[in-house]
């Protein structure tokens, strides 16, 4: 038993880092720009399968630098040319691009990999479980947690220990002063919005190998998501990472007592985080409005 | 008789005719009776996105409740039509009061961002829940009911005509009472909301309670909508609470003229035909219907009648 738990509750803190990881690209675009990114897993699913056809020319360790790096690129081009003509109108306009742009790659990616998964190669190396008594601590896993963790130590480096990191930060509480003292918001814009699909390009390459990778992958994670942001509180990424492993340990842990509730247990989370406090569990003041 | 009168009346005729000339078109009357049933749930969602300034983009989970709600009434409890859209409607309405409750505090992306999550929460319940729902295959073995009128009986099962003309007359009522509730003090507060949130609230209007109103009568007709579509098919399935069907409605309401009344039947016909045609000719008719969604929202944003009305006063 204490097995099992222990088995759901490290899965729960792997599946919460891939939420954590989505979130915190569609936190960062949110944030800063007021676009809520549908297309988010569409871009995460496009990192894996990128990565897939990488992988036998350039093998993982390759594509798992390469892949994210060509997401974000596509991301700065729908950015430059979609999603920029869209700033300063009602959110509507961009939920629907967005939402339509979901669709497109879903559909992209089916018909060039196929509607069903495809077998995704990870190192041998990273593969084998390291004790037999823990059976589920293979070292890819343990690879991914870490990976996941110094990716989300980057991000808050870059976003804390650097020029752009700051005027990000800046911008996210006040563009227009930040326009005004001379930043060029369009190209800060773009960069913020490639940093997050980056990440969602990064999570891509690594769900890919623990998930399985199918066109709908970036799906079944935008949704929770989007819950871990709500929880998390809004307009904080700290928050946003607490609410990802949250929701991902909470699911993980039902899993073992209430297998077919694994999914509801984060809804009804996000419910009572609305009831009582509704700005989220690290939420400033003010944003809800 | 002014150009407004002159515009419903074209458009009460049109409803009214569809069976004689829908056919002669190369159409069939259940595309008629499916263009109805998206118009009343996409109008029901304009009167919160077009006429409240609410961005709600989960309405998939009103629709779709009241789906199941007649669906698993006919299916389980009692085998009559008008008691499963009563049903329906009310499983819709109470859901909708109830998280409502939860997320009036929110504004603009966030509320919408919410009522997305929470549209999905029904979707994974009727994923889930073999048992009762038949899950992914959907809920299968029950069809519609003729109408038992006491003095008559309408065979609204097998005469797809008399059915179109059922949805004809709930749309009929649906559309009057929103209409007058627009028209209505209740109605020009929410204009107000729309237009200045501040200033309304400045003005001692209850904007909570005018807003969590609106969005319950939206999704009260929403869950209309919902029960009708299922009689339609004899049939539900969890798609109908996707957020795929909500990003539907949205596009409708978009595309007909979110600030028009009528827009959003306008929008629902141009979608529903063009879903009909695109999804016979391609396999990727999801590329083409994105692509739509993304020329919609960068040429043609105020929707049909929007552009109409504009070229109308210059």
């Amino acid at each position: 038993m204490t097995q099992l738990i222990a088995f759901n509750v490290f899965n729960g803190l792997i599946v919460g880092a891939f939420y954590a990881l989505m979130a915190l690209g569609l936190s960062l675009i949110l944030n800063l720009s007021g676009v809520i990114n549908f297309a988010h897993g569409g871009f995460l699913a496009l990192g894996g399968y990128l990565a897939y056809t990488l992988i036998p020319h350039i093998g993982f360790w390759g594509a798992l630098v390469v892949a994210p790096f060509l997401t974000a690129a596509l991301g700065l081009i729908v950015e430059r040319f979609l999603i920029r003509r869209l700033y300063g109108r009602d959110p509507l306009y961009s939920l629907l691009l967005t939402f339509g742009l979901a669709y497109i790659f879903e559909d992209g990616t089916r018909t060039i990999w196929g509607a069903s998964s495809v077998p995704y190669q990870i190192p041998a190396s990273l593969n084998s479980p390291l004790s037999s008594q823990f059976f589920f601590l293979t070292g890819y896993r343990l690879f991914m947690v870490a990976l996941v963790a110094v990716a989300v130590v980057g991000l808050f480096l870059i976003l804390n220990r650097t020029r752009l990191g700051m005027r990000i930060r800046a911008g996210t509480s006040d563009l227009e002063t930040v326009s005004v003292l001379g930043v060029n918001v369009r190209i800060l814009r773009t960069l913020n919005f490639g940093l997050g699909i980056y990440l969602a390009g990064l999570a891509g390459v690594l769900a890919a190998g623990m998930l399985g990778l199918e066109p709908t992958i970036g799906t079944a994670l935008i949704m929770p998501s989007f819950v871990a942001i709500i929880v998390g509180g809004l307009g904080s990424l700290p928050g946003t990472l607490l609410g990802g492993l949250l929701i991902g340990v909470a699911s993980g842990v039902t899993t073992v007592f209430f297998p077919s509730a694994s999914e509801a247990v984060m809804y009804i989370m996000m419910g009572l985080v609305l009831l009582i406090r509704p700005r989220g569990l690290l939420g400033e003041e003010g944003r809800i409005q | 008789m002014n150009g407004r009168q002159a515009a419903n009346g074209a458009i009460w005729i049109a409803l009214l005719t569809m069976p004689w000339w829908m056919n002669a078109l190369g159409g069939y009357t259940e595309l008629g009776t499916q263009v109805v049933v998206l118009a009343l749930t996409a109008m029901a969602l304009n009167f919160l996105l077009g006429f409240t300034g609410v961005l709600s983009f989960g309405h998939a989970a009103y629709f779709g409740l009241g789906a199941y709600g007649v669906g698993l009434t006919i299916r389980y409890l009692v085998p009559s039509t008008p008691l499963g859209i009563l049903v329906g409607v009310a499983v819709g309405t109470v859901a909708a009061a109830v998280i409502g409750a939860l997320i009036i505090r929110l504004r603009g992306v966030y509320f919408a961002m919410v009522t997305i999550a929470f549209a999905q929460v029904f979707y994974f319940i009727a994923f889930r829940w073999n048992k009762v729902t038949g899950g992914d295959d959907g809920l299968i073995s029950w069809t519609r009911q003729p109408l038992d009128l006491g003095f008559a009986r309408i065979d609204i099962l097998h005469n797809a005509i008399a059915f179109y003309y059922l949805v004809l007359v709930l749309f009929a009522l649906a559309a009057a009472i929103m209409a007058l509730l627009l028209r209505s003090p209740f109605g020009r507060t929410l204009l107000a909301i729309r237009e200045n949130e501040r200033r309304a609230r400045f003005l001692g209007i209850p904007v909570e309670l005018h807003m969590w109103l609106s969005f319950v009568i939206s999704c009260l007709f929403a869950s209309l909508g919902g029960t009708l579509y299922a009689l339609l098919n004899n049939f539900v399935d969890p798609r109908a609470l996707h957020w795929n069907m909500s990003g539907n409605f949205v596009i409708m309401a978009v595309l007909g003229g979110m600030r028009s009344f009528w827009g959003p039947l306008i929008g629902a016909a141009i979608f529903v035909v063009l879903q009909d045609y695109v999804s016979s000719m391609t396999e990727n008719w999801q590329s083409f219907l994105g692509l739509f969604f993304v020329l919609v929202v960068l040429f043609f944003p105020r929707g049909v009648l929007g552009v109409l009305r504009r070229r109308a006063v210059s």
